[in-house]
């Protein structure tokens, strides 16, 4: 690697950029524009599907009915954590999650005998709608069981309600949409500039014989390709402080500037610079590489936790943002910008590294500026 | 004089195909080396292998002495390379380019004097893009030779181009000779191979077929010279019978050919005692182009093009 070179390259890189107005828009001014819209469209709003976290430390039959009673609402849907998350209502404000349900260990002793016991739900005052519509399914659930313990078990016509419940706000930090937008759009960023550009620039050199020209020069295919990925660095970086900067003064985002932030800010361009290269590789058609790349990208694009919170996916799409590279690079960010969730943040930093560092080899050993 | 580039029992095969199938020739340093062929011949690949860009199957290259595969790096500071229609990145200038190929050779040229050099100075700040085609053929050898280098390839320089955009690059051509840097060049235009070349090789079907100094080419592989007059098919019957020779009539010419140069004098005279009307005469050769065609034998409209009229008519 010479530093020379590298520099010279990424001058080329620079004065092409910039004179490019697409895909400066793209990078930098597009971004901008997302945040603009989805923060005025979603302002104080929350996410939109009710997923209740219930931790039930009672595991009786009638604490597992009651759940299910819950979820027969369709009004909510339950997913049980253990009790290894800890503290319910830290757990759904690090995780961004507007409803969750404790159900206290001898509930269901304390129903058989008629003595009264208590649930405690969480919600989000900001998140009215999940907040109303989990009380609301909460309450239709408490309901039928008491009159079921009460009034249908005891013909006497006592009907004294067995089961409570209180309810509290979710964590000691109310999340707002315009706060997971913030690490969201900076992952756009990351995601789409390198992706789309590497993509056609790897596939259109190389059909224009440009690679070809390159190989006649010292420079390095790993020169090359570090100088594009300083370049998209940097870009990053001009794009993480556009995104807290507006999310931050216009729209009140709780986000905190860290310096863990940096290594997302570095390790995922490297991953995305790499991958596109990557793709861009597989057809010597750039036709052919652009679908491959939108492919790749588009999915992450919006399963990744972009535009909304992965906690507001179905199970199911959840397990599938889970094998996206950008999960883990927004993820991280959300756990350095808004719930300072180190240990969890350098789990999701050490995944995007080692995928880097994975796809950065990978792109290294397929990607030839000379014919066989 | 030692040779810049040596090739030996060269051969590039893809599959079946022997695109290159043992070649042989020296190009020897400080001079111009012309490589010709119909499209499809060879040239592109053979030329590639000698660049480093492109693997042999078999046989062997030196360059410089270094093999162009193996010692790619250190054989790339010493050439300079125009590929077929040069392409660059499309927002750089022709200024900023020549910053660029210093950087990345740890030179530091002078961008005026280069592009004085390729007459592009007056485009020196505008966007590769905004080139004409001939504009970033310029450029192209301006930057091969930014490094400086010993042997310059330029891989047909001046196909498509203006006449005067390609008389610049000839001249550029005959710059480098005359500083002693080796020219190998690969072109359709036949004339520019006998304007610029010392050395000359025709390679068609992957085979050379013929390599020597023009000269020695026309002279080994043409027809004998030729008397060409005006003048009416009685003209021509009349000296078929009073010399008892053969002669061809095209076009209202009569060609007839010259065992030697005495030959034409006695002709003339029986042509000037015939009475019948004449007009201008000439005497003309085989040129490389013609001995092109024969050898080759697949001369096809758009494969091989002349860069102006062969010389012919009256003196």
């Amino acid at each position: 690697m010479n530093p020379r070179r590298i520099g010279g390259d990424l001058s080329i890189v620079a004065h092409g950029y910039v004179r490019n107005p697409i895909a400066l828009f793209f990078s930098l001014i597009f971004p901008v524009i997302l945040i603009m819209l989805f923060g005025l469209i979603f302002a104080s709003t929350g996410a939109t599907t009710v997923t209740l976290y219930a931790q039930d430390f009672d595991h009786s039959p009638t604490s597992v009915a009651f759940l299910q009673a819950l979820n027969k609402t369709h009004l909510v849907q339950v997913q049980v954590v253990g009790a290894s998350v800890g503290n319910l209502s830290t757990y759904l404000g690090q995780n961004g999650d507007s409803a969750g349900l404790v159900i206290p260990q001898g509930f269901g002793q304390n129903f058989t005998a008629h003595r009264p016991v208590k649930v405690i739900l969480y919600t989000n005052p900001q998140d009215a709608s999940s907040a109303g519509t989990a009380t609301g399914a909460l309450q239709s659930v408490i309901s039928a069981f008491n009159l079921q313990a009460a009034c249908g078990g005891n013909s006497s016509g006592n009907c004294t309600p067995v089961i409570g419940a209180s309810s509290l706000n979710v964590g000691s930090q109310v999340y707002t949409y315009i706060d997971y937008l913030v690490p969201g759009l900076i992952g756009f960023s990351i995601l789409t500039s390198p992706m789309f550009s590497m993509v056609d620039v790897t596939a259109s050199y190389r059909k224009d014989g440009l690679f070809r020209q390159l190989s006649l020069t010292p420079l390095t295919r790993g020169e090359w390709l570090a100088s594009r990925f300083i370049w998209y660095t940097m870009l990053t970086f001009a794009s993480a402080a556009l995104m807290l900067a507006i999310g931050s003064a216009i729209f009140g985002a709780h986000v905190t500037f860290s310096i863990w932030l940096v290594p997302f800010l570095i390790g995922g361009p490297l991953f995305f610079v790499s991958l596109g290269m990557l793709a861009g590789t597989v057809s010597k058609i750039p036709e052919t590489a652009a679908v491959i790349g939108n492919v790749i990208t588009f999915p992450m694009m919006f399963l990744a936790g972009t535009f909304f919170p992965v906690s507001s996916f179905s199970p199911g799409l959840q397990l599938v943002a889970k094998v996206l590279p950008l999960y883990y690079v927004i993820d991280g960010m959300n756990q350095v910008l808004l719930f300072n969730n180190l240990s969890r943040a350098i789990g999701d930093l050490a995944v995007v590294l080692i995928g880097a560092v994975i796809v950065f080899a990978l792109a290294i050993y397929f990607f030839k500026w000379r014919d066989e | 004089m030692s040779n810049a580039i040596e090739v030996r029992a060269l051969v590039k095969r893809y599959d079946a195909l022997a695109a290159v199938d043992h070649i042989d020739f020296d190009v020897p340093e400080g001079s111009v080396f012309a490589f010709l062929g119909p499209n499809g011949a060879g040239k592109t690949t053979t030329t590639e292998m000698l660049e480093g860009l492109r693997r042999r199957t078999s046989g062997d290259i030196r360059v410089l002495g270094l093999d162009p595969w193996t010692d790619g790096q250190e054989l790339h500071h010493q050439i300079g390379v125009i590929p077929q229609e040069f392409r660059f990145f499309e927002k750089i200038t022709p200024k900023e380019a020549i910053v660029y190929y210093g950087r990345l050779f740890g030179k530091q040229p002078d961008p005026a004097a280069l592009l004085d050099q390729v007459q592009l100075t007056d485009k020196a700040n505008s966007r590769f893009d905004t080139l004409s085609g001939g504009q970033k053929q310029k450029l192209g050898l301006a930057l091969s030779l930014v490094d400086e280098p010993r042997v310059c390839f330029l891989d047909e320089p001046t196909t498509g181009l203006d006449p005067h955009a390609r008389r610049a690059i000839w001249k550029v051509v005959r710059d480098l000779k005359r500083d002693g840097r080796t020219v190998f060049l690969t072109t359709h235009y036949l004339e520019e191979a006998e304007l610029l070349a010392d050395q000359v090789a025709i390679i068609n079907r992957g085979r050379i077929v013929a390599r020597g100094t023009p000269r020695e080419i026309i002279e080994t592989y043409g027809g004998p010279e030729r008397l060409r007059v005006q003048g009416p098919p009685e003209l021509a019957e009349y000296v078929r019978q009073k010399l008892g020779i053969a002669v061809r009539y095209e076009s209202g010419r009569l060609e007839i050919a010259l065992r030697e140069k005495g030959d034409a004098l006695r002709i003339l005279s029986v042509i000037d005692a015939s009475g019948l009307p004449w007009n201008g005469f000439a005497t003309e050769r085989d040129t490389l182009e013609d001995v092109f065609v024969h050898l080759v034998g697949q001369m096809d409209e758009g494969v091989l093009k002349s860069a102006a009229p062969t010389a012919g008519g009256a003196p």
